[in-house]
C-alpha cells in the first residue's frame, strides 16, 4: 500500500462519488471520465500499460462522449423540477450498502488466503497479440461479431424513424 | 494488508457506489453511468487478480479485462441510443415517470 | 563531427543529469527532455503563426505581418504580450470551474502525445512498447476538452462549435487509427520507435518508407486527411467557422487562455504532423542514404515543417466543407477506403517481394478508389459542389 495507490484511490472514488451526487448531469459525466482516469492509472501502476491505455481510449475518447452527447441530445441537463434522486433512494443505498457490506467482509475473511506482492509481470504487446491470436481468437471474434452487431444496432435504434421525420 | 486486498477493497467500494448511483437515481443516463462504474470495478478486480495471481504470464485476467472493455463500449453505445430512443417517445429520461408499457 | 551533432542534445541532457545524485538522475534526465519540449514546439509555434499568416498573404495577394521586426518576425512576441496583458472574461453564468480548467486539459493532453514521438535518433521522451495506443489515447482525451470549454461557456456558438468539433474529430479518429493500423501490422510492434527503425534501411540510396507502398500511399492520404480534420484545419474547420460560429468553442475565452487553445491547437497539427512523419515518412530518417549525416533531428522537423506548409497551402486554397459532405466522406467514403486499406496490407504482407505484389495491390486499391468515386458522383455525394439559390 503504497502512496501512489492512496492518490488513485482518491481520484477514482471522489469521482465517482461526484458522478452519483452531482445535481447536473454533465457535471456527473465529467466527474465519472476523472474516475475512469484514476482506474486507467490504477492500471498503468499494476503495471497493465496496454489495458490502461485501452481504458483511457474506449472509456474517456468513446464512452464520456457518448454519455455526453446523450446528455444534450435529451435536453437532461437542463434542471427538472422534482429532485435528482428517486422517492425509494434509501432502498436503493440500504441494498447498496448491504452489497458493499458482503464483499468487504469476504475480502477481509479471505486476506490471508490472497496471495501477496510479487514482482510486476513484464507484458508487452507482442503477448498481447500472440495471446489474442492464439487461446484468445474465438473470444475475439465473438467480440467483433458483437462489436459488429452493436453498431448496426445502435445506429438502428437512434435512427429516425421514417415515418416521423417526413 | 497486502496490496491485493487494497485493490479489492477499493473495486468492491467502487461496485457499491455504482449500484446505489444506478438505484438511486432517477435519470436513465445516470443509471447507465453507473452501470459503467460497476463494470469497471470489475475490470479493476480482474486485473489486481491478475497482477498478484499465480500465473500472470497467462493472460487470463487481462485479456478478460479487455474483452470486458471491448463489451462495455457497445454495451454504451446500445444502451445510449435506447435512451436517446425512449426520449424521443416519452420526451422524458426520467425513468419514474416511464411506467407504461403501453406507448 | 556530424555523429557528435546528430546526438547533441542526449549529451546535453546527460551533461546536465551529471550535476545531481545519482539517485536524483532518472527524474532530472525526464524533466531536461520534458523541458526540451515544452521550449522547442512552442518556439516553432511562434514561428509557424508568422509563416502561416505571410503564407496566406501571399496567397491571397497582400502582405500579411511586416511591422514588427525585420519582416514582421517579431508579430509573435507582440501577440504574446498582447495576451498575456489582455483583460481575462469569463462570462457571467459559465461553469467557471469548467471554463478554467478545460484550456489547461487540452494543453496538457495535447503535450503529452509528444512524450512517444521519437523527434531524432535517441530522442524520444519515453520509448513505450504501446506508444501509438497512447498516443491515440492522449488524442482522445483533448476531444472531452473541447466539449467542456463549449459546453461551459453558456454560449450557442460556443456549444454548436464543440459538438461540431467532437463529432468530427469521433468520425476522423476512426480513419487515423485505422490507416495507422496497416503501419503497425507491417511493423509488428506499436512503439515508435521500432516503427522507425523499420524504415530506416536503404535499398540502393532509397529509405524503406511506408509511403513507397500502396498501402502506404493511400494509408498516407487517408491519414493526411483525416489529420486535417483532427486538427479543425481548413477545409475540415467547420467547428470555428469564422463567418457561421464566431470562433467556435473557444468563443467566450479571452487573453491567456485565448492563446492556450491557440497554442493547443497548433501544437497539435505539429504533433500529428510528426506523427504522420514518423508512420509513413521514416521519422528521423534521411530521405536517401548519402544524405544521412545530416542530423536525425533535423529531418524530422523539416518533415514536420513541410507537413505544416502543405497545411497553409491547403488552408489558403479549399474552401470548407459542408456539415453533411464532411460526415459523408467520412463514413461512406474514406472508412471503406481505410478498410481495404487494411486488407491489402495484410495481403502485401503474404505476397512475395517483387513487381507482381506491387501491380496487384495497386490496382485492387486504384480500382476500389475509382469504383467508390464513381458511384459517390452518380449519387451527387461527393462530386463538385452545387448551388441552390432562393427563388
Amino acid at each position: 500500500m503504497n502512496v501512489v495507490f492512496w492518490i488513485f484511490a482518491v481520484i477514482t472514488l471522489g469521482g465517482a462519488l461526484a458522478a452519483m451526487m452531482l445535481r447536473s448531469l454533465v457535471h456527473s459525466a465529467l466527474a465519472v471520465t476523472l474516475a475512469f482516469a484514476g482506474l486507467a492509472l490504477m492500471f498503468l501502476e499494476l503495471g497493465a500499460q496496454f489495458a490502461g491505455f485501452a481504458q483511457i481510449l474506449v472509456y474517456i475518447g468513446a464512452v464520456a462522449i457518448l454519455v455526453v452527447f446523450a446528455i444534450l441530445l435529451t435536453r437532461s441537463s437542463e434542471e427538472t423540477g422534482s429532485g435528482v434522486f428517486s422517492p425509494t433512494w434509501l432502498r436503493g443505498l440500504v441494498i447498496a450498502a448491504a452489497v458493499f457490506a458482503v464483499l468487504g467482509w469476504s475480502i477481509l475473511n479471505s486476506a490471508s488466503a490472497l496471495p501477496g506482492a510479487t514482482v510486476t509481470p513484464q507484458v508487452d504487446v507482442k503477448q498481447i497479440g500472440d495471446a489474442l491470436m492464439g487461446p484468445y481468437v474465438l473470444p475475439l471474434e465473438i467480440v467483433a461479431v458483437l462489436l459488429t452487431s452493436a453498431l448496426i444496432g445502435a445506429v438502428i435504434v437512434a435512427m429516425h424513424e421514417k415515418e416521423g421525420a417526413e | 494488508m497486502t496490496p491485493l486486498t487494497g485493490y479489492l477493497l477499493l473495486a468492491a467500494l467502487l461496485f457499491a457506489i455504482g449500484l446505489a448511483g444506478a438505484l438511486t437515481r432517477r435519470n436513465a443516463i445516470l443509471v447507465l453511468i453507473g452501470i459503467e462504474l460497476m463494470l469497471n470495478a470489475a475490470n479493476l478486480n480482474l486485473i489486481a487478480f491478475w497482477r498478484y495471481g499465480p500465473h500472470p504470464e497467462a493472460l487470463t485476467g487481462f485479456m478478460f479485462a479487455i474483452f470486458s472493455i471491448a463489451v462495455a463500449a457497445a454495451e454504451a453505445a446500445v444502451g445510449l441510443g435506447l435512451v436517446i430512443q425512449i426520449y424521443r417517445h416519452a420526451k422524458t429520461t426520467d425513468l419514474d415517470q416511464m411506467n407504461r408499457m403501453k406507448g | 563531427m556530424f555523429s557528435k551533432l546528430d546526438q547533441i542534445f542526449v549529451v546535453l541532457q546527460h551533461w546536465v543529469a551529471g550535476f545531481v545524485p545519482v539517485s536524483l538522475q532518472p527524474i532530472v534526465l525526464a524533466l531536461v527532455g520534458v523541458v526540451g519540449i515544452v521550449v522547442v514546439f512552442p518556439a516553432l509555434f511562434a514561428l509557424t503563426t508568422v509563416f502561416e499568416r505571410k503564407g496566406l498573404g501571399r496567397i491571397q495577394n497582400r502582405l500579411g505581418p511586416n511591422r514588427v521586426g525585420p519582416f514582421g518576425f517579431f508579430q509573435p512576441v507582440a501577440d504574446g504580450i498582447k495576451a498575456l496583458t489582455k483583460e481575462d472574461v469569463v462570462p457571467f453564468n459559465a461553469d467557471h470551474f469548467v471554463h478554467f480548467i478545460s484550456p489547461v486539459v487540452l494543453l496538457v493532453a495535447v503535450f503529452m502525445g509528444f512524450a512517444v514521438l521519437p523527434v531524432g535518433r535517441n530522442m524520444q521522451l519515453v520509448d513505450l512498447d504501446a506508444g501509438l495506443l497512447f498516443y491515440f489515447a492522449m488524442g482522445a482525451s483533448s476531444e472531452l476538452a473541447v466539449f467542456m470549454a463549449g459546453w461551459s461557456s453558456r454560449n450557442k456558438y460556443s456549444l454548436l462549435g464543440a459538438m461540431r468539433a467532437v463529432a468530427q474529430m469521433i468520425s476522423y479518429e476512426v480513419i487515423l487509427l485505422l490507416s495507422s493500423v496497416a503501419v503497425v501490422m507491417m511493423t509488428g510492434s506499436l512503439s515508435l520507435v521500432k516503427i522507425v527503425e523499420a524504415q530506416s534501411q536503404y535499398t540502393w540510396g532509397l529509405p524503406h518508407w511506408y509511403v513507397f507502398t500502396p498501402w502506404g500511399l493511400l494509408g498516407f492520404i487517408l491519414y493526411a486527411i483525416a489529420a486535417t480534420a483532427e486538427t479543425n484545419r481548413s477545409p475540415f474547420d467547420l467547428p470555428e467557422g469564422e463567418s457561421e460560429l464566431v470562433a467556435g468553442y473557444f468563443t467566450e475565452y479571452s487573453g491567456f487562455k485565448f492563446a492556450m487553445f491557440f497554442m493547443a491547437e497548433y501544437l497539435a497539427m505539429f504533433s500529428v504532423a510528426g506523427l504522420g512523419a514518423t508512420l509513413f515518412f521514416g521519422g528521423w530518417s534521411a530521405p536517401v542514404s548519402a544524405l544521412s549525416f545530416v542530423p536525425s533531428w533535423i529531418w524530422f522537423i523539416a518533415k514536420v515543417m513541410v507537413a505544416i506548409f502543405v497545411f497553409i497551402w491547403v488552408r489558403g486554397t479549399l474552401p470548407r466543407l459542408r456539415q453533411d459532405q464532411l460526415m459523408n466522406f467520412a463514413w461512406k467514403f474514406a472508412l471503406p477506403l481505410t478498410l481495404l486499406n487494411l486488407m491489402v496490407a495484410g495481403l502485401w504482407r503474404f505476397m512475395n517481394p517483387g513487381v507482381v505484389r506491387w501491380v496487384v495491390c495497386f490496382a485492387i486499391l486504384a480500382g476500389a478508389y475509382v469504383l467508390m468515386a464513381r458511384v459517390g458522383m452518380k449519387r451527387e455525394k461527393f462530386g463538385p459542389r452545387s448551388y441552390r439559390y432562393a427563388e
